[in-house]
């Protein structure tokens, strides 16, 4: 492993920083989240024309940028920081990646030019209602039905299943796990906007019933490859979660250095400083973590999934604890609905528990080592 | 100091040329070593004339590469005169006299001559600039009286790195000097100073009227300070972690004694929390380990980031953790110590023990890592003063002359 950005990397960080700055500042953030779609429609067009970044992984033959992990990871961090709210994560990371990685050729020649344009928004149902988000939990079956498929079930905690122009769900075919296609407005799909405890991400439940779908899975039980999907979406999550936490330390200090109490900055007390040194400690550590993860998956040969084990369980409690911390240190300012420390507070919750939680992936880790 | 360039090949063939001349396998160690300073192959970043060839730091990785390919024989500097290499020979360089630059880098080098560092005192720990050991000039001479405390080695060594106080009249930092003293000068004795585990690895330094000549003064008097911090920076970049291969180190000691745990001993409920505990501390020990290398790869790109300072102060705090652990794994055993107490200065190697012996004395030890080499409360004020760019603590003790602090015993 050599954690080497190059300048291209840098120049690309840059470039979407700057990009995210103008476009998705706290009032942005604000003003998207208070909406139903949860997005601002300019603002995911200017991505795509005027960035490519929706089809930063989709393969130059399909419209895409053809890039890998490591700018992926680069542009998600960015994102986290900013806390843009937009179908990226479902649409560029999960529909992008299962169709990349699990789906056939003649669907990812119908999918991911939409996806790569920003024409198409999509998102990918995983976790069966009441169940876990290991995709072997999936039980949802699939059923033939003449040349296509029918689903019935329902699938819970959809990124963006709402707004999404394509769903594409797992479920169990007669050779196993496998990808399928339903379109907005097909017959039997009902879609519920859920209440989230983070406003800047979107979440649908999303029922089937006897809905019509299309495969649009390789051969074969995908179990494995969908596995890899799933890594993928946790090193495209951590990295985000990466960036919301540097900007909570940044926060914080910027806050002690100026926050005046008893005649002297507050950054001066050990307790504030000590607080801050900590969290600094533990943001580097979620950063080894996260491009451990983000350059092992963009390499392909190491062991994606316990390096995406020790970043989800890391970068999911450092960002929460940058995030408790930095309300701690706002004082009274950083409990208010105007300061935006509650805005990465609930994100950092979310993204805890968005595609397992700590200790879910602490007991696959565990396994694996035979611990 | 000119950076010159030289390409790793031709590194590699003057390597070889040293071996082909002088070969480890087949010289005892002062010989193999004296030759490799005279080659200028024993830091390639110092000078010629003084064992290096005036290149940068990282290419000595090549000179150690070529050795210990072409040997059996290879003697880690750590091993020979960690404090000597680590902090004698830089502060020599760049503080010392032409003279004594020619006529202690190369025993030092050879491991001929061990040395030490004389800088804390029983009332100077994390405050080391508020030392009391006084060094009062007489004729050319100084006189040295005092003590000092946690000296790694004094027992074997030939020279103390000493920071003494020679103006009590100004503020703290300003009235030291730095002395080069020869630790077999009379009035100089070195006890040994036993720690929690029973052993002594460190000692007390009691030094009465000790003689100290004019001319073994690094820097100018009153530079102390200056030249004390040219030490400790390079203490921290030879501390923190990074080495060895995924899963590999402490972590593997406590793997192990979780497979060997007596399996009666746990219920459902506290396997799991075992579990996740251990876990835990193998995700913490994998991200110290790329954490490090993390911090290498930015020095080779010449960006040093925050995350070389982090190392220090996360080694000590999960070490002492997992050590906790391996205990907690142990249970009921964990009341018996079967090694004793015995008071006794440690084997230089370490001694074979079982699995089980060598975690309870690992338990003790790691107390000491939050405290050796900047405890962790002061990491913690550099990395909030220094990285993040915070305001420091009010001081009652600036501007004021050092003989007017308040201070214990």
């Amino acid at each position: 492993m050599h954690f080497t950005f190059t300048e291209e990397h840098e120049e690309l960080r840059r470039t979407v920083r700057r990009f995210l700055e103008q476009r998705s500042d706290e009032q942005a953030v604000r003003r998207a989240m208070e909406t139903e779609r949860g997005y601002d429609d300019d603002v995911w067009s200017q991505m795509a024309g005027q960035m490519g970044l929706q089809g930063l992984i989709v393969p130059a033959e399909h419209g895409g940028a053809g890039l890998g992990w490591v700018e992926m990871m680069v542009v998600l961090e960015e994102m986290g920081r900013s806390l843009l709210c937009a179908p990226y994560l479902s649409t560029a990371v999960l529909a992008a990646g299962a169709l990349v990685e699990a789906g056939s050729e003649e669907a990812r020649s119908e999918i991911l030019p939409g996806i790569a344009s920003g024409e198409t928004i999509a998102t990918l149902a995983f976790v069966d209602d009441g169940r876990g988000w290991d995709v072997a939990d999936v039980q949802m079956q699939a059923t033939k039905d003449g040349d296509g498929w029918k689903l019935s079930g329902v699938k819970n905690f959809v990124l963006d299943g709402h707004t999404a122009d394509v769903i594409l769900v797992v479920a169990r075919g007669p050779d196993g796990l496998s990808l399928f296609r339903v379109d907005a407005g097909a017959a039997g799909l009902e879609r519920a906007l859920l209440p989230t405890l983070d406003l800047t991400r979107k979440l649908a439940r999303v029922s089937f019933s006897s809905t019509p779908a299309k495969r649009v899975g390789a051969s074969g039980d995908l179990t494995s490859q969908l596995r890899r999907v799933l890594d993928l979406a946790v090193v495209g999550l951590v990295a985000e979660q990466v960036g919301g936490a540097q900007r909570c330390l940044e926060m914080s200090t910027e806050y002690a250095r100026t926050r005046l109490q008893f005649g002297r900055p507050i950054g001066s007390f050990q307790a504030i400083k000590h607080r801050c040194a900590d969290m600094l400690v533990s943001v580097e550590f979620a950063k080894s973590a996260a491009y451990n993860a983000g350059f092992t998956a963009a390499e392909g040969d190491g062991d994606l999934a316990s390096a995406a084990h020790i970043a989800k369980s890391y970068c999911s409690e450092a960002y929460f604890h940058a995030a408790a911390d930095n309300i701690q240190i706002h004082g009274g300012m950083g409990f208010t609905w105007e300061h935006p420390a509650h805005l990465y507070f609930k994100r950092a919750k979310s993204s805890s528990v968005l595609f397992g939680d700590p200790m879910q992936h602490r007991e696959q880790l565990a396994q694996s080592l035979g611990i | 100091m000119s950076m010159k360039t030289m390409s790793e090949a031709e590194l590699r063939e003057r390597t070889r040329a040293l071996l082909a001349e002088v070969h480890p396998d087949k010289v005892d160690r002062t010989t193999f070593r004296r030759a490799q300073f005279d080659h200028g192959l024993a830091w390639v970043r110092f000078p010629e004339g003084h064992g290096g060839l005036g290149l940068t730091a990282n290419l000595q990785q090549i000179v150690n590469d070529e050795i210990r390919k072409n040997a059996k024989t290879f003697y880690e500097d750590m091993a020979i005169n960690p404090i000597g290499i680590g902090m004698g020979g830089p502060v020599v360089l760049t503080h010392g006299t032409e003279e004594m630059k020619k006529r202690l880098l190369r025993p030092l080098f050879t491991g001929e001559e061990i040395w030490c560092q004389l800088f804390s005192e029983p009332g100077a720990g994390s405050d080391v600039a508020g030392l009391s050991t006084r060094a009062v000039r007489d004729g050319d001479d100084w006189i040295v009286n005092g003590q000092k405390v946690w000296t790694t080695l004094a027992h074997l060594s030939k020279w103390g790195m000493l920071v003494a106080r020679t103006n009590p009249d100004v503020p703290k930092h300003e009235g030291m000097s730095y002395f080069l003293l020869d630790m077999q000068s009379p009035g100089v004795e070195v006890r040994p100073l036993y720690q929690i585990t029973g052993e002594a690895e460190f000692n007390e330094i009691f030094m009465t009227d000790v003689r100290i000549p004019g001319d073994r003064i690094l820097g100018h008097e009153g530079d102390g300070w200056k030249v004390a911090i040219t030490t400790l920076m390079n203490e921290r970049t030879s501390l923190g972690g990074g080495g060895g291969s995924r899963g590999s180190g402490p972590i593997a000691t406590l793997l192990r004694l979780w497979k060997n745990r007596e399996k009666a001993a746990f219920t459902q409920a506290s396997e799991a929390v075992m579990r996740d505990r251990i876990t835990q501390l193998h995700i913490e020990c994998e991200l110290l380990r790329l954490t490090g290398m993390r911090a290498k790869a930015g020095l080779r790109s010449g960006i040093p980031g925050p995350e070389g300072s982090v190392g220090k102060l996360a080694m000590a705090e999960i070490n002492k953790r997992l050590w906790e652990c391996s205990l907690d794994v142990m249970g009921s055993s964990s009341l018996l110590y079967e090694a004793g107490y015995e008071l006794k200065r440690p084997e230089l190697h370490g001694r074979a023990s079982r699995v089980e012996e060598h975690a309870k004395y690992q338990f003790l030890r790691s107390r000491a890592n939050s405290i050796e080499g900047g405890t962790s409360e002061v990491m913690r004020n550099i990395l909030g003063e220094r990285v993040l760019g915070l305001p420091g603590e009010p001081r009652v003790d600036k501007n004021v002359p050092w003989k007017d602090i308040p201070r214990g015993v």
